[in-house]
Parts: structure tokens; sequence; C-alpha cells
């Protein structure tokens, strides 16, 4: 009689289930869990918060809004407008930086800069605004009225010129360097993934530098820069004191970026009226706060979406 | 024997390498750089001397400088080498220069901060609060305390929470769920900071009414900021730690928890250690959701969870935008040296971060 008779054989002995096994993976899935529920609360309790704003009707909201839509168009509009500004700058510069490091940079020093762009994102916000205000405002402010003075026919640089120098613009080009750490890191990443075959092959073909890197790198690249842009804009959209500070605000929607008076953005609206909110100001600063939620939690799944299409993409937050 | 050698022959045909013909020479480049910044240095001096401006700005200098590199090579190149060259050295010099642009700012404000920060740089400044202080004096004790005690209780929240689902995520996590949690990490890194305080002030508003602030508001609004960061970081430590190490333990009969409480952990205690350092760094400069939910205050508050507490961030904001009157410059100057204690405790938590990474990296076995 064979061994390999099913009959005689012992019923297979299960592994033995360890307490501490049982406890250690509850727990982890508990914490990892408590992640989905902190999403699912922070917007179920805005909801909640918001629902006195969403209903008020006409005189209880700030800025003699007729509703809420009313009230907060003019903050979508210059939370949006501020942060396209800053794209506008720090798209093509954090292209640049991060070729700079990955293919033109000297190979040595190439990890040293990385570091170097990196310690911009080290620098906190409300320091950002303290230095827009301080330093870069007047810097700028000369260029502005000579811009008012010679383009001034055009929309966009329309005068009264603000004397300050603290307008729409000026937080443009803060937003911009405060999104260019975290849109270099994702270029960066991308850049070098580019096949390296592809890029020897086009050198050994006689390209030029630029000609390989247009040819072989940015094609591969296209996706990650885009959601390099999304990640940007998702922060500059959400970033706070440095418009909060630098900016002088108005209640308005206007697109002329030298003006004294300027449209605000959600973000710094809430902060700069949030101490001083009673009743139903609270509720609608709330629920713009919601607002501003939704378009950055679509604009990050968006980015992520695309990252995730490209299979073997790591880290590039870390 | 003797070897004579013949002197040279004095020849004035030159040959024309023909590698290097049509190229500009070497170092051409840098040559125009130093160049073009001397001569933007001196015409922005010349107007400066000539009071055509208010000043000197070396920053600006720099920046016209640039430019003016990037055109003069591409000039000088086109004129030599051709257009294909040079698009390609205008292609590297514009890239160089976005490199400079961004160096710009971040020379500009730490030179701003320095010297403004500079002023108060005193024994008073780290030993006072703003309790009963009117004009000048005072200081930031108040705001350092609180700051240093709402980071803590942030890193007790966050730490935790954001090490065990890492490594559910790496250990554990199989299916739907994990790649749940991984997505919405990542989309949880993009919310804005003021939104994480408005969900805080929403979430304790309903429970003990909307005048509520303390130090614990702050702590969890800044947590709902941190965990993600540090599940990033330590997931991406973990998933380094070879799979022979588990495995190895496995085999001698180690359960799954003590496996990675005694094998996994502790090889990559120093990545998770810098993890959380640099999370730290990037919470403990966040200033909304703090202003929101913490509020300010001008005296000492060591109790987290009463009454509303001081932090850096918030003190630099309300002492530079509540600036008035005959002491507006000393209150302007005590927000500039709070901001360079707060890029200071930044900085050193980076370098400290990086420096665990650096010495304590597990020794790759050959």
């Amino acid at each position: 009689m064979t061994a390999a008779t099913a009959g005689t054989r012992p019923a297979r002995r299960k592994a033995k289930v360890r307490i501490g096994d049982r406890v250690f993976a509850t727990t982890t899935i508990v914490a990892g869990s408590l992640i989905l529920a902190t999403l699912a609360a922070v917007a179920i309790f805005l909801v909640i918060q918001s629902i006195p704003a969403l209903v008020a009707g006409a005189g209880e909201l700030p800025n003699e809004a007729a509703n809420f839509w009313q009230y907060v168009w003019p903050l979508v509009f210059g939370t949006v407008w501020a942060a396209f500004l800053a794209l506008l700058f720090a798209t093509p510069l954090s292209i640049g930086i991060a070729l700079f490091i990955t293919h033109y940079a000297p190979r040595r020093v190439s990890q040293t800069l990385g570091y170097i762009i990196d310690l911009l994102a080290a620098v906190p916000s409300v320091v950002f605004g303290l230095w827009g205000i301080a330093t870069l405002a007047p810097f700028v402010q000369p260029f502005y009225q000579w811009l008012g003075d010679h383009l001034g026919w055009f929309p966009l640089f329309a005068p009264p010129v603000s004397g300050t120098g603290r307008t729409i613009l000026t937080a443009a080009i803060v937003l911009a360097v405060m999104v260019i750490p975290i849109m270099t890191a994702i270029c960066r990443e991308v850049f070098l993934q580019a096949p390296r075959l592809h890029e020897e092959a086009a050198l050994a073909l006689g390209a030029t530098r630029w000609e390989m890197v247009k040819m072989a790198v940015l094609p591969f690249a296209r996706s990650g820069i885009v959601s390099a842009i999304m990640l940007g804009l998702g922060r500059a959209l959400g970033e706070t004191f440095a418009v909060a500070m630098v900016l002088s605000p108005a209640f308005l929607v206007k697109l002329a970026v030298l003006q004294p008076q300027n449209p605000n953005t959600i973000a710094a609206n809430i902060a700069l009226q949030f101490p001083e909110a009673t009743g139903v100001s609270v509720n609608a600063l709330v629920a713009s706060g919601l607002v501003l939620f939704a378009v950055t939690l679509l604009v990050n799944i968006l980015a992520r979406w695309i990252i995730a299409r490209r299979a073997a993409f790591s880290g590039a937050n870390g | 024997m003797t070897v004579t050698t013949a002197p040279a022959p004095a020849r004035s045909i030159r040959v024309t390498n023909t590698l290097a013909s049509g190229r500009l020479p070497r170092g051409t480049a840098w040559m125009v750089l130093g160049g073009s910044w001397l001569f933007s240095v001196a015409f922005f001096a010349l107007l400066a001397v000539a009071g055509a401006t208010e000043g000197f700005t070396i920053v600006g200098a720099v920046f016209a400088g640039t430019i003016l590199f990037d055109v003069v090579l591409y000039a000088l190149s086109r004129i030599v080498e051709g257009a294909r060259r040079a698009l390609d050295r205008l292609v590297t010099s514009l890239v160089s220069t976005a490199f400079i642009i961004a160096l710009l700012p971040l020379i500009s404000l730490v030179w701003t901060v320095l010297v403004g920060g500079m002023a108060r740089l005193d024994l008073s400044f780290f030993t006072q609060s703003m309790r009963n202080v009117v004009g000048e004096g005072g200081g930031a004790l108040h705001a350092i305390a609180g700051t240093l005690l709402i980071t803590l209780m942030t890193a007790l929240i966050s730490v935790p929470v954001g090490l065990l689902t890492s490594i559910y995520l790496v250990e554990y996590g199989r299916g739907p769920l994990a790649k749940a949690i991984t997505f919405l990490v990542d989309v949880m890194t993009g919310i804005p900071s003021i939104v994480a305080g408005l969900f805080t002030f929403a979430l304790f508003a309903l429970i003990l009414g909307p005048a509520v602030r303390n130090g614990f508001m702050g702590a969890v609004a800044l947590s709902v900021l941190m965990i993600p960061v540090v599940v990033r970081s330590s997931e991406e430590i973990l998933r380094l730690v070879p799979n022979e190490l588990r495995e190895a333990s496995y085999a001698l009969g180690v359960p799954k928890w003590l496996t990675i409480l005694r094998i996994v952990l502790p090889t990559s205690l120093a990545g998770i250690v810098t993890g959380v350092m640099l999370a730290i760094a990037r919470v403990i400069g966040e200033t909304a959701p703090l202003l929101l939910v913490t509020g300010f205050t001008f005296s000492m508050n060591y109790n987290l969870f009463e009454d509303r507490m001081m932090t850096l961030p918030v003190f630099v904001y309300t002492q530079y935008t509540q600036a008035a009157g005959v002491s507006a410059q000393a209150s302007i100057e005590r927000a500039w040296t709070a901001a360079l204690t707060l890029i200071l405790i930044v900085m050193a938590l980076n370098l400290i971060g990086r420096l665990i990474a650096k010495i304590f990296a597990p020794k790759r076995g050959l």
C-alpha cells in the first residue's frame, strides 16, 4: 500500500494562530482604516458646518452677498487666477531646474543641487509671506510701475498701479517659489526614468544634447510633467499665508494683476476673516473651505491617477 | 650610442583640427557668464551711484546679467557654430538660468531673515513672553513652548498611526483596502493646511461649542497633515528591508509580529526616524490651522487642553500684522527674529534627520 492513498493521510494540521499576530495585524488595519475615516470625517464635518451658510439668504452673509454662490464666486476666481499665474512661472522654471539637475549639471554635484532646491520647501509659509511683503513687493514695484506706464493698454497691466507692489502678481510669484520644489522633485524623478538607451542612441546618431532631450526625454516624461503641474496646482490653490500677507485684498472679480485692489483667495480669506468671524460668517468660511477642499481633492486625485497609470513610479513625494 | 633629437621643425603652417573647428573654444560659456555678470553689476552700480535707482540690488544685477549671458552666448554660438549648436547652447544656458533664478529667492530670503532677525536675537527673546509687554522688549518664550508642546503632541498622534499604517501597507496589505489607503494617503498629502484647520474646528465645535480653542486641537489639525507624510516615508523605508531577513526569521520559527518588531523595524529605524524628522519639519512651520484652532495669546500656557496657545508661526504673523503705533518697529523686529528662530529649528530638524539617515544607515553586507 502506498502512502499516497488519500484515506490514510492524517488531516492537515492548521497553523497555530498566535494572539500576538492577531492583535498586531488588527492594530495595523485599524491604523490604516483610521486614515480613510479621517478623510471621510473631514468631508462630513465640513459639510455639517457649511449647511447654515448654504441655506442662508440675502442679508445674512458677509460682503452683502445674496446667496452663498455669490459670496464664494469671487474667492474661487481669485484662488484659481492666483494659482494659474503661479504655475505660469513655476512650470517652465521647474522643468528647467529638473533638466539642469538630471541632464546638465555634473553628476557629482547634482544631488547637492537637488538638496538646495529642497531647502526651499523647508521654509515655512509664514516666512515666505514676510519675505513677500518686506523684500519682494518693494523690489518688483518699480517694474510694475514701468509695465503700467508702458503696457497699460494691455488689459492685464491696466493702471492704476499699486504703490506698494502688494498685488496678485506678487502673490503669484511667491506661490511659484513655494511650489517649485515639489514640481521639480517629480519632474526630476520622471526625467531620470527616461530610458538610458534611447538617450544614448540619440547622442550616437549625432543629436546635440537638446535634441536628445527633446526626442528621448520629454516625450517619455510628458505625463509625469502633467501630474507635476497638477500637484503644484493643488499646492498653490491651498496655500494660505503667503497670499494672506502679501495680497491687499478686495471683494471683486478682476483680471488686472497690477492694481491695488485684488481678488482674494479662499484660503487667505479664511485666514484673515476667521479670527473675527461670528455666526453665519463662520459657516460661510467653512463652506468656502469645503469648496477649496473639493477642488484640491479633485486636482490631486487627477494628478495621482495620471501618476498611477504609469507603472513603476515610486515615491515622488518622499 | 646617443640619440640626438632633432630640433622641432619651425614651420609656420597651422594645421586646423577638424574636430574642433567651427566650435567655440572651451570655457567660452564661463567667460561670457562672468563677463555678463561683471557688466551687469557695473551697470547697476553706476545706476545706483547716479541715483537713478534707490539703492543697489545685487539680485537684480545677477538676474539681468544672467539674461544677458543667454543672449550673448546664443549670438556668439549662432555666428561660429551654426543654428543647431546655438540652439543647444541656448537651452543649456536657459536651463542653468532657471536654476539660478530659483536660487535667487532662496538667497534673498535667507539674507533678509538673517538681517532682520539679528536685531532681537538676544537672551530676553528666549526667556520672556509677551505678557504685559507694550512696546519694546518681550520675547517669544510662550510661542516657542507652545510650538514644542503642540509639535510633540502631533508627533505622539501621527507617528504610531503613520507607522502602523505603513506596516500594514508593506507587511499585510493586499487587495482593495491597501490600494485605497495608498491612493488616499497620496491624496491626503495634498489637503490644504487651512482645510485641516477648518476640519478640526468643525469637529470640536460640534462637541465643545464654536468658541473653543486649545493646543490639542492644533495637534489634531497638524496630525491630519503629518500622518500621510509619515506613512509615505516609512513605507518607502520598510520596503527597502531585504526579504531574506524576514524569511530567515520565519525559518527560525519566529512569529510574524515579532519578526516585524524585532527584525524589520530595527533594520529600518534610522530611515524611519529621518522620515519622522522631515515630517515634523514640514508641519512645525504650518500657520493656517494653528491660527484657526489654537488662536493666539500673549501669556505662557503649558496646558494643551485648555485655553489658547501661542505658536511660533502665529507669533510671526500676529507680531507683523499687529505692528502699529510708536512701537511698530519693535514688533516687526520680534516677528523677524521669530521667523529666524523658526527657520533655524526647521533647518536643524532637516539636518539632524539627514545625519541620522547617513550615520545609522544599515550596513549592506556583501
